[in-house]
């Protein structure tokens, strides 16, 4: 049977977690197709069909799609429904907010964030905020699932030659409307998606010292994260936060500062290649997963690790 | 205005959580319980319109076994009016908790209904988005402000770029980020007088209907554990130590 990908974009491009989740759908069929609802999306689509895993693009171009809310997309993906064995969507916000209203419509139970692709029906999840990992198994007549991006990698987007499908709109009666997305414009790379992450917790104290943490991450091509304390104080938007309610992180390398390491904050970063923590109190729980832990006053410590990394670029050019 | 809360009860979200030994789940036996964190923001915020003057009646529903009366009456002693069990010995799968929810709410008629955008023991973050589709009521999930003025709903959701603004109409179901609120304390005197509160109780199998799990839990095992690592002296060590030891930058 064919697999279903709805993708998350932006009207403009794929959002990576997209592609991570072509990477899971690739574990299920050779047959994926790839299913994009938005608002002037022909070059989108066009470049959607070079994605090697897809051999069909689906889209539906409207300018209701245009800032998609959920109630008025959901109901195209339950239509195409029965042609699919399983229907998979990222876990993001996005995929959050619209797989389970199918799952309404369809009658089925989503099994959400899966980290692993077993068998045609069998699934792996965490639970309780990653403390515990839950292996499943459905007889539904389809699968519904949302797929935690970190846990998939990135899937090619050339070499493919997909073919492309238009469907029609079907307009629902709908009371929501879009006003605006604040969105907080960075040259960073992608929290979800980058090599190395920077994040700052309530050590940092403020919102201006978190500076120090955008210098380190500019030194180092990294994303900047946070904990929830350090939004909750408003050192930071709310885009920021790994952990349980946050963002799922696996970087390379994840540098805690000022993080003491909440379980809620860990069950985001845990699975980070290398963990650096930087914090004052020795008996922070962050030192417990982390592979180097250096316990020093991070206002000294972050201008002095920029200062070794010029030495080590300068030694290196 | 009538307010209608769903409240989950899990395992307090302090406590370190224990994989049973035969792997058939978590073990939730003599461990403290609580409410759901989200679930008391949505109650803060029950609590709130009430005090504002927008709602003359908020009341809170919870589907569990007679334990389950725990966090209903905490939810009374924030200030819920009077409270709903829903009494099932089966941990339900989100679709069958909204809808069993959907049954509750079509004999109450509320015109707004909150809950936590999450459990925290299942971390399925489904249950609020099937109940509006099942409603077909407009639906604003991980919410971190709410307005209401006129039959007007403004929302502000928490989505993984930022912030999104939208306008919706009543009624409507709406799913609370952390942020929406400070939940407060429930007081001695409040937590006294929430016991004469009225709490309902209905058996699930009187609702007609299918409450089953399509989903078989074949084991639960604990995480892969991480090594302890090492601790370094001073920054210049832990410099070298990622460059040609561990060889990420």
């Amino acid at each position: 049977m064919s697999v279903l990908v709805v993708a998350e974009h932006d009207n403009k491009n794929l959002k990576s977690s997209t592609l991570n989740t072509i990477s899971a759908a690739e574990k299920l069929s050779e047959d994926i197709h790839l299913l994009i609802l938005g608002n002037k999306i022909e070059d989108l689509a066009k470049s959607s069909k070079s994605i090697q895993l897809v051999k069909k693009v689906i889209i539906c171009d409207h300018e209701k799609l245009e800032n998609q809310i959920p109630e008025l997309s959901s109901p195209i993906i339950s239509n195409l429904a029965e042609n699919y064995s399983h229907i998979l969507a990222p876990s993001s916000t996005f995929g959050k907010n619209l797989l389970p209203r199918v799952s309404a419509q369809l009658d089925v139970t989503q099994i959400s964030d899966i980290i692993s692709i077993e068998s045609q029906d069998t699934f792996i999840r965490p639970i309780y905020a990653g403390n515990a990992i839950s292996y499943v198994q459905t007889d539904q007549k389809i699968n519904l699932m949302t797929v935690r991006p970190t846990s998939f990698e990135k899937c090619e987007e050339t070499g493919g030659d997909a073919t492309l499908e238009n469907i029609t709109f079907i307009d629902s009666e709908v009371k929501t409307t879009f006003v605006s997305r604040e969105v907080s414009k960075s040259d960073r790379p992608e929290l979800g998606n980058a090599r190395v992450v920077v994040s700052g917790g309530r050590g940092l104290e403020n919102s201006d010292n978190f500076k120090l943490l955008y210098d380190l991450a500019d030194k180092l091509n990294a994303a900047v994260g946070a904990s929830r304390a350090a939004v909750d104080s408003g050192y930071i938007g709310n885009e920021y936060q790994v952990g349980q309610t946050g963002k799922m992180v696996a970087p390379e390398l994840y540098i805690a500062v000022g993080i003491s390491g909440a379980i809620q904050h860990l069950a985001g970063m845990k699975e980070s290649k290398v963990i650096v923590a930087i914090n004052k109190d020795l008996e922070a729980p962050i030192f417990n997963i982390a592979d180097y832990g250096l316990s020093s006053d991070l206002f000294q410590a972050i201008p002095e690790i920029i200062k070794e990394l010029d030495l080590l670029n300068q030694i290196e050019s | 205005m009538k307010v209608l809360v769903a409240v989950k009860r899990v395992v307090d979200y302090k406590v370190q959580i224990r994989v049973k030994s035969d792997n058939s789940g978590v073990e939730t036996q003599n461990v403290k319980m609580s409410v759901n964190p989200p679930d008391e923001n949505a109650i803060e915020e029950a609590v709130k319109l009430k005090e504002q003057g927008l709602a003359d009646e908020i009341i809170s529903v919870s589907i569990g076994d007679d334990k389950s009366q725990d966090v209903l009456r905490t939810s009374m002693a924030m200030g819920i009016d009077r409270s709903i069990l829903v009494k099932s010995q089966n941990t339900l799968e989100p679709l069958a908790v909204a809808k069993t929810l959907k049954i509750i709410i079509d004999k109450e008629k509320p015109d707004l209904v909150l809950m936590g955008k999450q459990a925290i023991d299942d971390d399925s973050n489904q249950t609020g988005q099937i109940l509006s589709a099942l409603l077909n009521w407009p639906q604003g999930c991980f919410i971190s402000n709410l307005k209401i003025e006129n039959n007007k709903v403004f929302i502000s959701r928490e989505i993984d770029e930022g912030i999104e603004n939208l306008e919706t109409s009543l009624p409507a179901v709406l799913t609370c980020d952390l942020r929406l609120n400070t939940p407060r304390f429930a007081s001695l005197p409040n937590i006294m007088k929430a016991k004469k509160k009225p709490l309902e109780t209905i058996d699930i199998d009187t609702l007609g209907i299918d409450t089953s799990s399509k989903i078989k839990t074949l084991k639960v095992i604990e995480p892969p554990k991480r090594k302890a690592g090492i601790m370094v002296n001073d920054v210049k060590e832990l410099v070298q130590k990622l460059k040609y030891e561990a060889k990420v930058i």
